[in-house]
């Protein structure tokens, strides 16, 4: 098996969860001794992810969201974010820069950017009505090697 | 409070704390955009001194604000951003948009 420590977390989507859940992650992460800037970098994204969950896919809704954090081989950490809502039409178009369904102005459409700047890699699947999940790896270089 | 307000004459400076995301940028929108819709000010000031998270909800707080100062032909300078708030900013070009100090 390429896992070699795993965690799940599942949560209301309630906006008061959205520093909690980034704040959970990178503690998970610790235990490979990410720097300063990977913590950062790992907070942003999850935090990008999850708030989408929160504000587009349940919306006016409250439901639950998932998190499935990963630590691979190769100091490779992988998260899932996941949930059960709306669902994204078209993922390409979600996913270009400045892109928001937001009509107040107040959304820069910049979420996935955000993701994939601060990630290695970022992979979107959703079904309109279903939900969406969101999977984002990164090498973690870490100061030393541990965690084996 | 997130949001403490300093305001001179034709100028606010509004010094923000603690992590910027979906769930507190709502608080700090108000609490600017009554400040500034009630003394119509020439400069904004945002100060992230204080700040220490920050994601695209950030981007969008600056972005408002910076409209909002534009429709009274005003103009939004930003302070003080870490490394980190500093990349976040820059992939939303905002660097061009409001001017970033150290
Ligand atoms: N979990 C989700 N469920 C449903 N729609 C989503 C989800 N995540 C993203 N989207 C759609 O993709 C668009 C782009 O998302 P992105 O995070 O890039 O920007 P945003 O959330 O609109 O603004 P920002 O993240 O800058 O505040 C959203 O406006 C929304 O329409
Ligand atoms: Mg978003």
């Amino acid at each position: 098996m390429n896992t070699l420590n795993q965690m799940k977390l599942s949560f209301l989507s309630r906006s008061a969860n959205e520093g909690f859940a980034r704040v959970a992650v990178a503690a998970f992460f610790a235990q490979l001794d990410p720097t300063v800037d990977e913590i950062a970098d790992i907070k942003t994204a999850v935090s990008e992810a999850v708030t989408n969950c929160i504000v587009h896919g349940y919306a006016e809704k409250i439901g639950v969201v998932y998190i499935h954090a990963k630590i691979l081989k190769d100091n490779i950490i992988s998260v899932k974010i996941r949930d059960q809502g709306r669902g994204i039409e078209d993922v390409k178009q979600a996913m270009e820069p400045m892109f928001t369904t937001c009509k107040n102005g107040e959304r820069a459409g910049l979420g996935f950017a955000v993701m994939q700047s601060f990630m290695d890699s970022v992979k979107v699947s959703s079904k309109p009505g279903k939900g969406t999940t969101v999977i984002l790896k990164k090498k973690i270089a870490s100061r030393e090697n541990n965690a084996q | 409070m997130a949001v403490r307000i300093e305001q001179e004459e034709h100028h606010i400076i509004a010094h923000l704390s603690g992590e910027i995301d979906h769930h507190s940028a709502k608080e700090m929108r108000e609490t600017i955009d009554f400040s500034v819709e009630s003394a119509l000010p020439e400069t904004l000031t945002l100060d992230f001194k204080d700040v220490t998270f920050m994601d695209s909800s950030g981007i969008g707080l600056v972005m408002g604000r910076y409209k909002l100062m534009q429709s009274m032909n005003g103009s939004v300078q930003v302070c003080n951003v870490s490394d980190h708030i500093r990349r976040v900013m820059r992939l939303a070009g905002l660097d061009k948009l409001a001017v970033i100090e150290k």
